[in-house]
């Protein structure tokens, strides 16, 4: 590993905290520094981690109760009048459950809501796939004008939380439940649409997203002992995606390997795809759901089940780069 | 005294308006909009605390805001002569590239429209996100909308009329028009929804009715009375009983005219019985 540190950044982590805890924190900042931001929640107070944001501007807290249609449209109201609202509630009932007011109240009509979305994907765990939502990204993409964020670990879901409030727009901001490893720095600059090099490599580059970027860091490791160097890079925006880091590094290393808690279909790897099929067609494989719903499960035996761990990084990495 | 006479021009004015809009691009909601006519005149014109121009936040007056986003027809006669844009603009109704579409949004940047409706039972809720941000601001002014009956079979009505009560929201003007047709026959034929004021009350809203929604001085004095009740912890309802198409006598009390334009000889007749009073577009 002597060898493996001088020819390649690594990552270490000390602790592990959940995503969801990040927004806690983001939230709680921005009540102090902007006095426009107010929350709403649907009965989940806890599992957003808003309860920070609450015990110091109940004024601005909103309980909507266990009617999600209409916290996204009091959201969209309470921008006319100047706030900033931020909604919080699990990715299913942030965006299934309520797609056509989020189309029609928030996106179509412009409001400047920040959705915020927890227990994303399969690491919901042990509830099961009623509450496992995989499209999430994809209904969010699709709406014109909406911004989708899906954010790696806790410093970076705080960070994103804190920029979402200075960008003028509908934001979907994207993270879960389980904690992992803190990776990325305290002190980041989080720039909407503006990817992460973590790794250099020449052989393959890895673009990963949420809980998948520290699998695809371990993926590099494992990588980097069979003499392969992989250049990961963090797309924490799915939407605007940051084409040219992509173009960029698949000029260099000529394939690529897309990795997300969603499905294949909607989701950051058919982005990519399009990316580059119109500009530099490159030989890609995908880490991700394969048209499926979840299950009951915890987190780790879930994402293991499904192929989302660096193990399939590898393997996809290791495919790819005999298609070149 | 309101200047009821003008009101009354305006509202003939305003239905030949929504005839020739309809009839010009052979779609459109002519019912529902005439049936309106009269509230909307009134609200706009002689109800609602409005400021000069326009502007997406409206701190510091009355907003409005249309739930049954279909009757556009009216909506956009009354803010173009209210002032919001200019009525030569009502000739773009439904046309391609034209701020005035189908169903009233923000995206075309039409001033006098604060949210996109049209996929009904949105309203309400958005009306009391505006109703609370105006409670953080410190604005005194109220928050007034217009919903549909047949609308409140979509069920995120009843999640915001439960919250307004739950969260006393006491300056929202509600107001329902029962008018009892929906597309596929009258609302009896198609969900029977019981009393709607028993339904309002048993929420925990205050419920005023306006048994003749189809005149001005009826709307005047109902909606002084639902102003009257707000500020007092409970959010207001009002029951404005209204005949589709009222005005245009072939067109009243059938649901037939919800979503049908007139072709040109009922076009004729229906502004013989409506002549030009302030002017056509």
């Amino acid at each position: 590993m002597e060898g493996l540190g001088r020819l390649m950044k690594t990552y270490t982590y000390t602790e592990k905290k959940d995503t969801r805890s990040g927004f806690g924190a983001g939230l709680a900042e921005l009540g102090r520094t902007n006095p426009n931001v107010v929350a709403l929640c649907a009965d989940l107070i806890g599992s957003l981690k808003m309860e920070k944001f609450i015990e110091e501007n109940p004024e601005r807290f909103f309980q909507i109760g266990i009617a999600e249609a209409n916290m996204m449209g009091i959201a969209a109201g309470l921008t006319i009048g100047g706030k900033i609202p931020f909604t919080g509630t699990f990715a299913n009932f942030s965006t299934g459950r309520v797609y056509d007011q989020i189309r029609q109240s928030i996106a179509y009509s412009d409001k400047n809501v920040k959705i915020c979305a927890s227990h994303a994907g399969l690491t919901l765990g042990e509830d099961g796939a009623t509450h496992q939502i995989l499209e999430d990204i994809g209904l969010m993409k699709m709406l014109p004008g909406m911004t989708v964020i899906n954010t790696c670990d806790y410093n970076q879901t705080k960070a994103a939380t804190i920029a979402i409030a200075a960008h003028h727009g509908p934001v979907y901001l994207r993270f879960g439940r389980p904690v992992v490893p803190i990776f990325t720095p305290e002190d980041q600059k989080f720039e909407i649409g503006k990817a992460v090099m973590l790794t250099e490599g020449t052989d393959v580059t890895i673009v990963a997203t949420g809980h998948l970027v520290w699998e695809a860091l371990e993926a590099s490791k494992v990588l980097f002992e069979k003499g392969i160097t992989a250049e990961v890079i963090n797309i924490h925006t799915i939407k605007p995606l940051d084409e040219e880091a992509i173009l960029k590094s698949v000029a260099k290393t000529g394939c690529i390997v897309t990795a997300e808690e969603h499905n294949y279909l909607g989701g950051l790897g058919e982005s990519v795809a399009r990316v580059l099929a119109l500009n530099n067609p490159t030989p890609q494989e995908f880490v991700a759901t394969n048209d499926t719903f979840g299950e009951s499960g915890t987190p780790a035996q879930l994402m293991d089940k499904y192929g989302l761990n660096s193990a399939a990084i590898v393997e996809k990495a290791l495919n790819v780069i005999k298609r070149k | 005294m309101p200047n009821t006479k003008h009101l009354e021009d305006l509202t003939i004015q305003v239905r030949r308006d929504i005839l020739r809009m309809v009839h010009k691009v052979n779609s459109g909601h002519p019912g529902g909009s005439l049936g309106c006519t009269e509230f909307l005149v009134s609200l706009y014109n002689e109800i609602m605390e409005r400021k000069e121009g326009f502007d997406m936040d409206g701190i510091g007056e009355d907003l409005f805001f249309l739930s049954n986003g279909h009757i556009s027809p009216v909506f956009y006669s009354v803010i173009s002569r209210a002032g919001y844009f200019p009525v030569e603009e009502l000739n773009t109704f439904r046309l391609l590239n034209s701020r005035l579409q189908g169903h009233p949004t923000t995206h075309e940047g039409l001033p006098g429209v604060r949210i996109a409706s049209g996929s009904l039972g949105q309203g309400m809720s958005v009306a009391l996100g505006a109703a609370q941000a105006k409670k953080l601001n410190g604005d005194k002014h109220l928050v007034y909308t217009l919903h549909g009956d047949g609308e409140l079979q979509e069920g995120q009505n009843w999640e915001a009329i439960m919250y307004a009560a739950a969260k006393k929201v006491d300056n929202i003007i509600s107001t329902i028009d029962l008018n009892g047709q929906q597309i596929d026959g009258s609302t009896d034929e198609v969900l029977p929804m019981g009393s709607i004021k028993a339904k309002f009350e048993a929420f925990g809203w205050v419920v005023v009715e306006i048994e003749e929604g189809n005149n001005i001085d009826a709307i005047l004095k109902g909606m002084a009375e639902a102003k009257s009740k707000t500020g007092k912890g409970k959010p207001v309802c009002v029951l404005l009983k209204t005949i589709m198409g009222h005005g245009v006598d072939f067109m009243m009390y059938t649901h037939a005219w919800h979503g049908k334009a007139p072709n040109d000889e009922q076009l004729a007749k229906g502004l013989a019985q409506n002549p030009e009073t302030l002017g056509d577009y």
